[in-house]
């Protein structure tokens, strides 16, 4: 069979079927990538939740689920508000410049991170823009394990030990690269929060 | 086609039905080309255990697998549930389940001990590069089926452990967050990643991992086991064509296997009665409180066979990219000065470097961090053609290789030990310098293996009867 010489037609048309046959086989495998992608009811479940703020205390956190994500709705004290300003030199993205349109509302764009209306109320997504741990609340001012002796309040995520501010942005030099996400919401009255939704339809 | 053969005149039954089979499937001849005619070197030491320890416990672990897979429930609401019903209703169900989760870390023990008999002996030098290459692809197919087979306990490391590793895909530019949703199948890590960690993790990925190992053992008795002294025993025969330097495999290394097996099988007994959890190193503490989406544990580290490679996940901040940079720097210049290279080539490295410098710190340091943290075990790939040393074993090699090795591991422990500690600037700042060593090691061995005084290598094996 060695000595067999080679018919070029056929080589070429068997490259050519090799090549057809290839062709489909990538075409097959669509509908195989596809099905890793969230399925409909994975994406349907996507809807604004409304919370109930009135409970909300000064100085205090909530937490609510959000598709399958944790939201925190804090409401700041005036020192704490006050404080965030004096902080924008140790901060990596201190006016939310970074990929605003994923992470930071128009509205949210500015030293606090909050819509005008209200301030005082921190909504943001409680995942790490690192590897998305859930950061742990270090409100308490003044030095503590892992955190510096110049902390003024804030959040330590406890993966890689990122920290953020009160407005949830991220400080210089750690692991997370970005400020948490705060994501769209509104005010339905003075104490309902509506979450994933800014506009009415 | 092999000739037909018939069984001598005057055979038994046995024989009549063996030479029946054997003229329609090589049975004697894949008997014989793998245990019973298959010449091993006689001077192997306690460090050729571990391939067929591995196999044992590749075997406990597909068992161990296909009885778990009876009472499991690969569902979000449910999984943390069933695994409890298997501890506590399944009759005899908690023994099956800790044989699998601890012989999960008794595959890495016995695989990690395999690897490192591999590169003191030069295992991996010609003609046995294949045979490594297959194995480094039985390591990655271990380190998936780890770590997808540890979400579906659905308990809180579960959850965040998977979560952080898939986030790490997301930190890839441009196509990563669509590439992390296309894993998880959901925004978050939910029920439809539980179920196609399931699927990868009880047939997709065990299929490749089988075609490995077989491929990895075609591939070892085609070429001839290495041994403790890196001699061929192959080059020097008797009169009937054998290596007078090796000894058939069955019936010396069964029995000899077979007795490190029962050692080893004395020891895991011991761990799955009275420590299965290793005291949170086999199966974390945490992991016994179901998985929560809204609260991350306050110390989330991965099962011990990771935490080396985490450390140097973590080790890669801005810092470390600087270091990274200016390092790639200096090589460059110092091969466009000392290499030896055409007026192209140093154009070409100077443009190299320009460019890596610049993705350097063009992309976020999370990117390099999972690129570190890849390229760690995707070194091992290379590894035939980054040793350069003159002879296969450590035993002829100047004694201060000896050192190196030793260095290397200790890092590599210390770096394991501090991927399991909370975050750190100590701690930190030593992982930095332990990714330097693990690359040192690997990206300068063409040099520092070829430099020292190696000994003579005998043409036959040391060996003294016993």
């Amino acid at each position: 069979m060695s000595e067999q010489k080679i018919d070029g037609g056929k080589r070429t048309w068997i490259i050519a079927s090799g090549c057809a046959g290839a062709v489909g086989a990538g075409f097959v495998a669509v509908p195989f990538v596809s099905s890793f992608e969230p399925s409909e009811r994975a994406r349907a479940a996507g809807a604004a939740v409304e919370v109930d703020i009135s409970a909300l205390k000064s100085g205090e956190k909530m937490t609510v689920e959000w598709r399958g994500k944790p939201v925190w709705i804090v409401k700041r004290t005036p020192e704490q508000l006050a404080s965030l300003p004096k902080l924008d030199s140790k901060l990596a993205d201190p006016a939310s410049k970074r990929k605003p349109d994923e992470l930071t509302p128009p509205y949210a764009r500015n030293e606090d991170r909050s819509r005008s209306t209200r301030p005082e109320i921190l909504v943001v997504v409680g995942i790490c823009t690192h590897l998305g741990c859930s950061p742990s609340d270090k409100f308490v001012p003044g030095p503590q394990a892992s955190l510096p002796d110049d902390w003024a309040g804030g959040f330590l995520c406890p993966c890689h030990g990122s920290t953020f501010d009160l407005a949830g942005r991220v400080y210089k030099d750690k692991p997370a690269p970005d400020n948490l996400e705060v994501p769209p919401h509104m005010y339905l009255s003075d104490s309902r929060l509506l979450i994933g939704e800014d506009k009415l339809a | 086609m092999a000739e037909f053969h018939t069984a001598p005149a005057g055979a038994g039954p046995a024989q009549k039905m063996l030479t029946w089979v054997d003229n329609r499937f090589p049975l004697s001849k894949l008997y014989n080309d793998h245990l019973g005619q298959y010449y091993a070197p006689k001077n192997f030491n306690i460090f050729y255990v571990f391939g067929s320890l591995a196999l044992l416990v590749l075997v406990m672990q597909i068992l161990t697998g296909i009885f778990l897979t009876m009472h499991y429930k690969p569902d979000a609401a449910k999984a943390f549930e069933s695994v409890e019903y298997i501890m506590r209703d399944v009759p005899w169900g908690w023994l099956v389940r800790y044989m699998h989760s601890t012989g999960a870390s008794a595959f890495f023990i016995v695989v990690y001990l395999h690897m490192f008999r591999g590169l003191i002996y030069g295992s991996y030098r010609k003609p046995r590069e294949l045979v490594w290459l297959f194995g480094c692809g039985i390591f990655l197919c271990l380190m998936a089926e780890a770590f997808m087979g540890y979400l579906l306990p659905w308990g809180q490391m579960s959850y965040w452990g998977a979560q952080v590793i898939v986030n790490l895909f997301a930190a890839v530019p441009f196509v990563g967050p669509d590439l992390a949703l296309l894993i998880r199948g959901d925004y978050v890590v939910g029920d439809a990643t539980l179920n196609r960690f399931f699927s990868f993790h009880v047939i997709a990925v065990p299929l490749v991992l089988l075609g490995l190992v077989a491929a990895h053992i075609i591939a070892l008795h085609e070429v001839g086991s290495n041994n403790p002294d890196g001699v061929d025993i192959k080059a020097t025969k008797d009169a009937s064509g054998h290596p007078v330097d090796g000894i058939p495999f069955h019936p010396y290394y069964t029995v000899h296997d077979i007795y490190a097996a029962s050692v080893f099988l004395f020891i895991f007994s011991a761990v799955i009665f009275f420590a299965p959890e290793g005291g949170g190193y086999f199966l974390e503490f945490n992991n016994f409180i179901e998985a929560n989406p809204l609260k991350t544990p306050a110390h989330i580290a991965p099962v011990w066979y990771f935490t080396p490679y985490y450390s140097m996940l973590r080790a890669t901040t801005d810092l470390m990219v600087n270091i990274l940079a200016a390092i790639l720097a200096l090589a460059a210049v110092l091969g466009i000065l000392r290499g030896g290279l055409s007026a192209r080539g140093k154009v070409a490295i100077a443009v190299a470097a320009i460019v890596a410098v610049f993705l350097l710190k063009t992309f976020d340091a999370k990117f390099w961090g999972v690129v570190v943290m890849g390229g760690a075990v995707l070194i091992l790939f290379v590894l035939p053609w980054l040793d350069r040393s003159p002879v296969k074993s450590i035993r002829y090699r100047p004694g201060w290789h000896k050192y190196v090795y030793g260095v290397f591991v200790a890092f590599f422990l210390v770096l394991g030990y501090l991927g399991s500690q909370p975050p750190s600037a100590t701690g930190n700042t030593i992982s930095q310098v332990g990714t330097l060593v693990y690359f040192g090691f690997f990206l300068l061995m063409p040099w520092w293996s070829r430099v020292g005084s190696f000994k003579p290598v005998p043409s036959r094996v040391t060996f003294a009867a016993h």
